[in-house]
């Protein structure tokens, strides 16, 4: 969504592996006379797998602060999700609190029995917090996947095979980015009905233009590198030749995207249940939807709009902070430094 | 570059084909079909079949789409099903709103943005560097609606500074021309009805600003960084060039070459991020009009709008990329 905040840029494989580097770091691949059978004990390269380049990614992902403190947050979050139902003092949509709220007294933070306070529905708002964790995780991550196997599939036909068929590909996919990812989120979500499984073909079917392009260009990059080469030479076919080793090879940018696209995916799930798309009854515990019926309460109850507001931040950022330190920890310049 | 120009726009004719291609099937796969879509609630057999054969509904699908393309051509994007009157009358009433947002948000967010990125590349590693990662980072995590209703709890609620919605007063009866309000007042010398529209653009000018902002400072930051360590500025220093005009004929002229791309690229995104923004401050442009559409299920005005964001993003990209030749010789002779 492009309210996503997913620049652009980011569409070029800036943390692609430049085949150079790369060919140096993975086992796969040997520069042209570089050794391949014969093994110099004095050069690690070949015989320390460590150095291999998630091998090496991982490490520099340890040391990164930023990488910890987002990991933390995504695991807070998925633990909060999946133990929902422990960890709720009440069901999503429960209104223990009815008889408390009038259309002017909402009671806030601290409330006897609701520490977050109630809803104008008289809901217990740390309940549906929790709740709301849950439904966030299932439509980014449900959502991801649609995006990143749509665009997996569309971007390894296109590099795979390149020709018509990337052509033709590639000219979909620029059709499909020169629609906002918001807004093609909401025309999908029009057509799919107002439903939570409409959000999540939404928000996934906005992603699959920018991984297909990703993917595309990143096993581009890799066509043309020695060790392709090396595999034509040894008389191994353009689909083996694309599965086991243009792939795994091209993937790194991809995984970073996915990272980060799962922040976009919680904010632009919360967007669309914003814009009433999300369907079911107004006191659905999701974070978005808390915020469509906060607006109504601003003055009287800014924390309503506050906490699930505060929840979609914290959350984007842990897996933004991930993703930032991956790409930096996959790119072969920073590598060097 | 003639070239260079002739493909651009042969290929943004294609993309626009292609979009109508897409938004012409979008409509026909609406569940229960265009006719259920436009009747809404009054969806009865008879009156779907009614509709049908008077939208030519019952045709073949390519005699369906010339016709669509037909009346695309002369101007007529049929009515809102909400309020009867024509789609493109009703853009040209919501469309100025929006340039008014998006061109206050753009100038919020290049203002800042860029001396931001700047900023922290001349400070690399140091604590204004690592803030204004922090600040970019919070401008992409925090979600547009959201900060725009912190900023209106704030500065409209509680302290009252700003107005909570709208364009304009509606006390003020300014006259109004291009229905670029500002503009308007400035024109018409009506200049507390200028002031008013303003004040109104600001809190979600801001809003909007953002996630601009915070990628634009970013951009700036890498593209400055990346030039510092370049070979020709090394030189230029090892020869004596004085700092004044190392940074900005040297550092400055070539790093903002990728940002100048990312202003536009943002610009066009703006038009449609307006939806969230537009909805919270209910400011009448197209993007309230969307949310507006969406509500009501009003699938002629968002097929329209969605089409024509996708022209004006797609123009504005073109014009990004013609002004980067411009710019960039080193892009012409590729």
């Amino acid at each position: 969504m492009s309210m996503n905040g997913m620049d652009p840029q980011n569409l070029r494989p800036s943390g692609a592996p430049d085949p150079v580097h790369d060919a140096a770091g993975s086992p796969a691949g040997a520069g042209p006379g570089g050794p391949v059978l014969t093994s110099d004990p004095g050069d690690t390269r070949h015989s320390d797998r460590g150095t291999s380049l998630w091998g090496e990614a991982f490490a520099r992902l340890r040391r990164s602060p930023m990488a910890i403190a987002g990991a933390i947050i995504i695991a807070i979050f998925v633990l909060v999700a999946a133990l929902a139902p422990w960890l709720a003092p009440y069901a999503g949509q429960a209104t223990p609190g009815m008889d408390l709220v009038t259309p002017t007294d909402i009671p806030g933070l601290g409330t006897p029995g609701y520490p977050l306070g109630l809803d104008n529905f008289g809901g217990d708002v740390l309940s549906k917090l929790i709740w709301g964790a849950r439904s966030s995780l299932l439509v980014g991550v449900i959502s991801t996947c649609i995006g990143l196997a749509g665009g997996m599939i569309l971007g390894a036909l296109a590099g795979g095979f390149g020709g018509w068929v990337d052509t033709v590909i590639m000219r979909v996919v620029d059709i499909l980015l020169s629609v906002p990812n918001l807004l093609m989120a909401v025309s999908i979500a029009a057509i799919a009905g107002q439903s939570p499984f409409a959000v999540m073909i939404a928000i996934g079917a906005a992603q699959i233009p920018v991984f297909a392009r990703l993917l595309r260009s990143s096993m581009l990059s890799q066509r043309g590198a020695d060790y392709v080469l090396a595999a034509q030479t040894l008389g191994l076919g353009r689909g083996k030749i694309t599965m086991s080793h243009l792939l795994p090879n091209a993937v790194g940018p991809v995984i970073v995207q996915a990272t980060l696209a799962l922040a976009t995916a919680v904010i632009d799930a919360a967007a669309l249940s914003f814009l009433g798309l999300g369907g079911g009854v107004p006191q659905t515990a999701e974070w978005g939807r808390m915020l469509t019926v906060a607006q109504n309460f601003l003055s009287s109850a800014p924390q309503l709009a506050f906490l699930p507001g505060i929840c979609i931040a914290i959350t984007a950022l842990g897996f933004t902070l991930v993703g930032e330190s991956l790409r930096e920890a996959l790119d072969p310049r920073a590598r060097r430094r | 570059m003639l070239k260079f120009i002739l493909k651009r726009l042969g290929l943004l004719v294609l993309t626009l084909f292609g979009l109508s291609v897409l938004l012409f099937l979008w409509v026909r796969a609406l569940p229960g079909g265009p006719a259920t879509a436009l009747l809404g609630e009054r969806a009865t057999p008879e009156a779907i079949a009614a509709i049908n054969h008077a939208y030519g509904f019952d045709r073949p699908l390519w005699e369906q789409y010339v016709t669509y393309v037909g009346k695309i051509v002369t101007g007529d994007f049929g009515n809102s099903t909400q309020t009867q009157r024509p789609v493109l009358q009703q853009f040209f009433d919501q469309f100025p709103a929006t340039v008014e947002l998006a061109l206050f948000a753009i100038v919020f967010a290049v203002v800042i943005g860029i001396p931001l990125g700047y900023w922290a590349a001349r400070h690399y590693g140091r604590w204004q560097d690592n803030l204004s990662v922090v600040l970019s980072l919070l401008g992409v995590v925090i979600p547009v609606f959201f900060l725009a209703f912190i900023l209106k709890w704030i500065f409209a609620v509680k302290l009252g500074w700003l107005p909570t919605s709208g364009r304009q007063d509606i006390g003020l009866d300014a006259t109004h021309y291009s229905n670029l309000f500002v503009l308007d007042g400035l024109i018409t010398g009506e200049f507390d009805a200028a002031w008013d529209a303003f004040k109104h653009l600001i809190l979600p000018g801001i809003a909007l600003g953002s996630i601009p902002l915070a990628i634009i400072a970013r951009i700036t930051r890498a593209s400055v960084l990346e030039v510092q360590g370049a070979d020709y500025v090394r030189t230029a220093k090892a020869k004596g060039m004085p700092e004044k005009i190392l940074r900005n004929r040297f550092v400055l002229r070539n790093a903002l070459l990728p940002v100048i791309t990312t202003v536009g690229l943002q610009l066009g995104l703006l038009f449609a991020g307006a939806v969230l923004t537009e909805t919270v401050f209910a400011f009448q442009g197209i993007g309230y009009g969307i949310a507006q559409a969406i509500t009501n299920s009003d699938y002629p005005v968002l097929q329209a709008y969605i089409m024509f964001i996708a022209v004006i993003y797609a123009v504005i990209n073109l014009v990004v990329d013609l002004l980067y030749g411009v710019i960039d010789p080193r892009v012409r002779v590729r």
